[in-house]
């Protein structure tokens, strides 16, 4: 396993975050136990598992999404990299950790607003006023979104108006104006058909190039082919986490094993 | 065990058995529905019964003098001015004051309080007060605001008990139009790195706006034909003059002055007519009554309006 646990490591470029003995509770019960890896910076990672493994708490604890919720505990670390900041640290804001990493979540889940104003809308809760400004983003975000020159006729229709595939898209570039470090996908194209499917995974393979990127997926062919890592989760533990070529040839633990050629799960 | 097919009477064939059947369970959905027929036809018939017996009653006398008259003791010169000026200044007050009040108390409650027991307490007793019968509240507003803050029996005192009234009522219908705002919009909003307030201000609000405005136009509809409270509170049953006009002061540009004037509302002018031996007043009363009818109706159309031209641009 090339699990890098030292913070020594951490000052090589290469490393974006790492994951340093996270627990995470909701209320008694214990979701993560003691999770440890690391996230290279412009590569895709996956999170792969069953249904109820955590991978999705896993995420969700990278933008703090938790706190929206009471009854809940981090205990750990997940520190970002070049500052090495620890983003469950209670004193660390959520909001402030929300500004660096950005998430497309499950459902397209784009506002009941125009299309401009979805992708604007991260800049404008920053206060950002110039009009200008904003429109170049939302250009350079919809451009990296695969979805300009669909929408450039009509960024004032609804956002609604757009099939699910190009919402999706739309989601993204919504986390994309702001230029977040990391770009966290919760199952992102698990409610789109194949080929609205296939122009997300194409698009994932751009943005790794300015943006690194975490994916939950519960589909395994779609890690082996996104993603450049994976991790595969279990009741809450990292039961293995390695390249993802290796992971899915040669994987070193039984249960990966028996995971990934669908013997459970 | 014997499959349902094999449970046919002996020489009936499987075709004729199978339509017998869904006869016999059509009759079920036939007479069903003609029960709900019925019980529709019933509801409407009574409004409808009630309504044309006061068309037929006050229409002669519905004109536009009718509602530019001041009350009189000679029927026929009789009109609702006061009543309707005072009925329209008594509901500005009451939406001035349980608008805001309502729709902050329910974004409280669903998007900010926490889950305890003082929350809970709090929301049994919201819904709780808006069973309370108004006369209760017209004697609370008697003791409170009539003479605790000695308002008086002005239009102050009658929009802040109406206001007290239809509070329950917004908070509710704030909370029912919040709930149905998808988690994971919120969820969306969060991690574009918005505040709990940006969520709230952008997002909570503008969706639940037609939702919340139907709540307070229903809420209002049924504070412009309460009657128990205000008269509790001491509203006249005469009143031949106008409240101050907002602008009559010439040192001011706008004079609140009219908040501390004494009123009457159609409600009550309806009752006093009604009251009148005289038939030529009974009259009055239901000419009084179109106009009240007419104003609730103009209401709740407004409501379904809202309603309809939110409805195309939001769907979850």
């Amino acid at each position: 396993m090339n699990t890098p646990s030292t913070p020594a490591h951490a000052a090589q470029a290469g490393l974006k975050a790492l994951v340093r003995s996270l627990n995470f509770w909701y209320g008694d019960f214990q979701a993560l136990k003691n999770i440890d890896f690391p996230v290279e910076q412009n590569r895709v990672t996956a999170l792969i598992g069953p249904s109820g493994c955590g991978k999705s708490t896993f995420l969700r604890c990278f933008n703090r999404m938790h706190d929206l919720y009471p009854n809940m505990r981090y205990a750990g670390e997940i520190l970002l990299y070049p500052d090495g900041v620890n983003i469950v640290d209670r004193h660390v804001d959520p909001i402030e950790v929300r500004m660096r990493i950005s998430m497309v979540f499950q459902k397209p889940n784009p506002f009941p607003k125009s299309i401009y104003e979805n992708v604007a809308y991260g800049l404008r809760v920053r206060g950002v006023r110039n009009r200008q400004l904003i429109d170049e983003k939302v250009e350079e975000a919809l451009r990296s979104a695969a979805l300009w020159n669909e929408v450039q006729d009509r960024l004032d229709d609804l956002a609604f108006n757009l099939s699910g595939g190009q919402q999706q898209r739309l989601c993204i570039a919504r986390a994309l104006a702001t230029d977040p470090e990391i770009l966290l996908f919760d199952e992102p194209t698990s409610a789109l058909d194949p080929i609205a499917t296939a122009r997300i995974e194409e698009l994932l393979d751009e943005l790794k190039e300015r943006v690194t990127i975490l994916i939950v997926t519960h589909n395994m062919q779609q890690a082996a082919r996104v993603s450049a890592f994976t991790a595969f989760m279990y009741l809450g533990e990292l039961i293995e986490f390695d390249d993802t070529r290796k992971m899915f040839t040669n994987p070193s633990s039984k249960l990966t094993e028996e995971y990934i050629t669908g013997r459970f799960g | 065990m014997d499959s349902p097919r094999q449970m046919r009477p002996a020489g009936e064939s499987e075709v004729r058995w199978r339509r017998r059947v869904i006869a016999r369970r059509r009759a079920w959905d036939w007479l069903f529905g003609l029960v709900g027929v019925l019980a529709l036809v019933l509801a409407a018939s009574v409004f409808a019964a009630l309504f044309s017996e006061m068309l037929v009653a006050g229409f002669r006398h519905l004109s536009w003098d009718f509602l530019t008259s001041f009350p009189s003791r000679r029927p026929a010169d009789a009109g609702i001015l006061s009543a309707w000026v005072g009925t329209t200044l008594v509901m500005l007050v009451t939406a001035c004051v349980a608008v805001p009040l309502g729709i902050g108390a329910g974004i409280y409650l669903e998007e900010y309080a926490p889950r305890n027991l003082l929350t809970d307490i709090i929301e049994i007793n919201v819904t709780n007060l808006a069973g309370v019968p108004s006369i209760i509240y017209g004697l609370l507003a008697l003791g409170l605001f009539v003479y605790q803050f000695g308002l008086g029996q002005s239009i102050a005192s009658a929009g802040l008990t109406l206001a007290l009234l239809i509070l329950p009522v917004v908070i509710v219908a704030t909370r029912e139009a919040i709930r149905t705002i998808p988690q994971h919009i919120r969820e969306g909003a969060h991690a574009c790195g918005a505040t709990k307030w940006q969520v709230v201000a952008h997002h909570v609000i503008p969706y639940s706006l037609p939702g919340i405005l139907t709540g307070v136009i229903i809420g209002l509809a049924r504070a412009i034909g309460e009657t128990a409270p205000i008269i509790t509170i001491g509203a006249l049953t005469f009143i031949a003059f106008l409240p101050p006009s907002p602008f009559s002061d010439p040192h001011r540009l706008i004079s609140f002055d009219w908040l501390m004037a004494p009123f009457s509302v159609m409600p009550i002018q309806m009752f006093n007519w009604l009251s009148r031996p005289e038939e030529a007043f009974q009259q009055n009363a239901a000419a009084a009554g179109l106009v009240l009818v007419g104003m609730t109706l103009s209401m709740n159309a407004l409501a379904i309006w809202i309603r309809y031209r939110f409805r195309k641009t939001i769907k979850w």
